[in-house]
């Protein structure tokens, strides 16, 4: 029955990786490297302290203002760009030559600017997340069919209801794939930012663990997490998909 | 009748990328009366879109001049709301606020009121709530004839409104539309390359040439709705406008 095991073949390449994992542990006799079941008593461990929700809820906390900062740039800009000939003219090849500068580029700057607080690791996130929400949601303008605009037009709608109740909604599906990405970057950044200098979220951990006496079940335990927090993340967004008003992009 | 729209001596030309100019129109004029349903038949790329868009107001022509109810149209208004087969029903919104959303500057009642009445007079008033994809293709088209008539307008351009649609529905449609026209007439130019459909709707037929484009014969119908296609004289006025067409030999 290929659907049952379509079904099921995520759980089990799962399985297959973990118990790989566990023989390459075994066989090599490695005493550095953790095993899966040091891992989850890691994180055990960790959970009894109650120090991993408190690196769980800063970083977390770090991605949330990064990335609805970014969200409120630059969907405003990119419907800007996508409208107005001129503005995009104007402001796209700066878009494009700060966009392939990885964001781990900035820390030196961040640092500089921001000091070692949260707010050089909240600037990284959003400076990081904001270019492919800006890109997505230009695309997503320029490719709104020409007959909504055209009707928007006939029934004499202008200006800024016509951005916001047509062309928005029109490109609402592209912008939505903008943010999903713009969070997995985001998601991605908060590690890079946290390793430099604080004193809490994921990415410390995993430093922090290396650093105080090669604690490699935590420095698994914090990637483990992260993978788990962004897959999650990823199911959320995938919802707003679903929603009516964007939906339909996907139907037709 | 009074005449709603007026097109005077009216040129369009496009330019081509080589730079050539691919004229359209060529000085037409015609004139279409209050009320009245006109068709507009002719080979495909003659430009009948074209004079749709410049009726509408959607594009302006070169030379001559287009009015409505004696005012030059500059550009497009919901006095006059164009219809394609492409459908331009706003799909991120349900059927009910397409209707209300275009019924700017009324008063909440108004808009409950006539948005209630038209998905009505198109049948969908159970359909309020369902999303343009949740609907067939009849009834998305019924909707767009709704959102259009909710404004008031004074007048439908339609350009192959029926086009996408299967033989059944478009059949449907016709009656509907006939229906609607008998409780609320509208000024409407209709193109199509369906001549059965022309001749079961149309108070006059405009038989057009190739491009550029002429009016090459006015046919007035005279039948009464409903109209039968099985009609001796709807047969030989069928096989004449084919013959105007160049589709069948004399």
């Amino acid at each position: 029955m290929p659907s049952r095991l379509s079904r099921v073949s995520p759980y089990l390449v799962v399985a297959i990786l973990i118990a790989a994992w566990w023989a390459a542990v075994r066989v090599s006799g490695t005493r550095i490297f953790p095993g899966p079941w040091d891992v989850v008593l890691g994180v055990i461990s960790l959970a009894k302290e109650g120090v991993l929700v408190h690196h769980i809820a800063a970083s977390l906390m770090r991605v949330a203002v990064g990335y609805f900062g970014a969200v409120a740039l630059a969907i405003p800009l990119g419907v800007a760009m996508g409208w107005y000939p001129p503005i995009y003219r104007a402001l796209n090849p700066v878009i494009q030559m700060l966009r392939p500068i990885s964001p781990i580029a900035w820390i030196p700057l961040a640092i500089l600017w921001f000091g070692v607080g949260n707010t050089s690791p909240i600037f990284l996130i959003l400076l990081s997340s904001f270019f492919p929400m800006v890109v997505g949601t230009i695309a997503g303008v320029h490719s709104v069919e020409q007959q909504y605009i055209r009707a928007a037009e006939n029934f004499g709608i202008t200006g800024m209801k016509l951005l916001r109740d047509v062309v928005v909604p029109a490109a609402m599906a592209q912008i939505v794939t903008g943010m999903r990405i713009g969070l997995g970057v985001a998601w991605l950044v908060v590690v890079a930012a946290e390793m430099v200098a604080i004193d809490s979220g994921l990415g410390y951990l995993i430093i922090d663990s290396r650093n105080a006496g090669n604690r490699y079940d935590l420095v698994v335990a914090a990637m483990v997490i992260i993978g788990v927090i962004g897959f999650c993340l990823d199911v959320l967004m995938r919802r707003m998909e679903l929603v009516d008003s964007v939906r339909w992009r996907y139907v037709r | 009748m009074s005449v709603d729209i007026e097109a005077r001596d009216v040129w369009k030309s496009y330019q081509l990328d080589d730079g050539e100019a691919l004229p359209v129109l060529e000085g037409l004029s015609l004139t279409v009366a209050q009320h009245e349903l006109v068709a507009l038949v002719g080979p495909s790329g003659c430009g009948k879109s074209t004079l749709l868009d410049l009726l509408a107001g959607f594009q302006r022509p070169d030379r001559g001049s287009i009015a409505f109810a004696g005012h030059r149209v500059e550009r497009p208004s919901p006095k006059g709301i164009l219809i394609t087969q492409k459908g331009a029903v706003f799909p991120w919104i349900s059927a009910w606020r397409n209707l209300t959303f275009v019924l700017d500057g009324l008063s909440e009642d108004e808009r409950t009121g006539r948005a209630r009445h038209y998905l009505e007079l198109v049948g969908l008033q159970d359909f309020g709530s369902a999303f343009p994809h949740q609907l067939s293709g009849g009834m998305l088209q019924r909707l767009e004839l709704a959102r259009a008539l909710v404004v008031k307008p004074d007048a439908l351009y339609m350009d192959e409104p029926f086009g996408s649609l299967d033989a059944l529905t478009r059949l449907r449609m016709r009656q509907e539309l006939l229906r609607i026209r008998r409780e609320e007439p509208q000024t409407t130019v209709l193109v199509t390359h369906d001549v059965d459909e022309a001749i079961a709707l149309a108070d006059r037929i405009f038989v057009l040439s190739e491009r550029p484009m002429k009016i090459k014969r006015i046919v007035e119908i005279r039948i009464d709705h409903p109209r039968s296609m099985a009609d001796p004289s709807a047969v030989a006025l069928k096989a004449s406008i084919l013959r105007d067409l160049g589709a069948i030999n004399e």
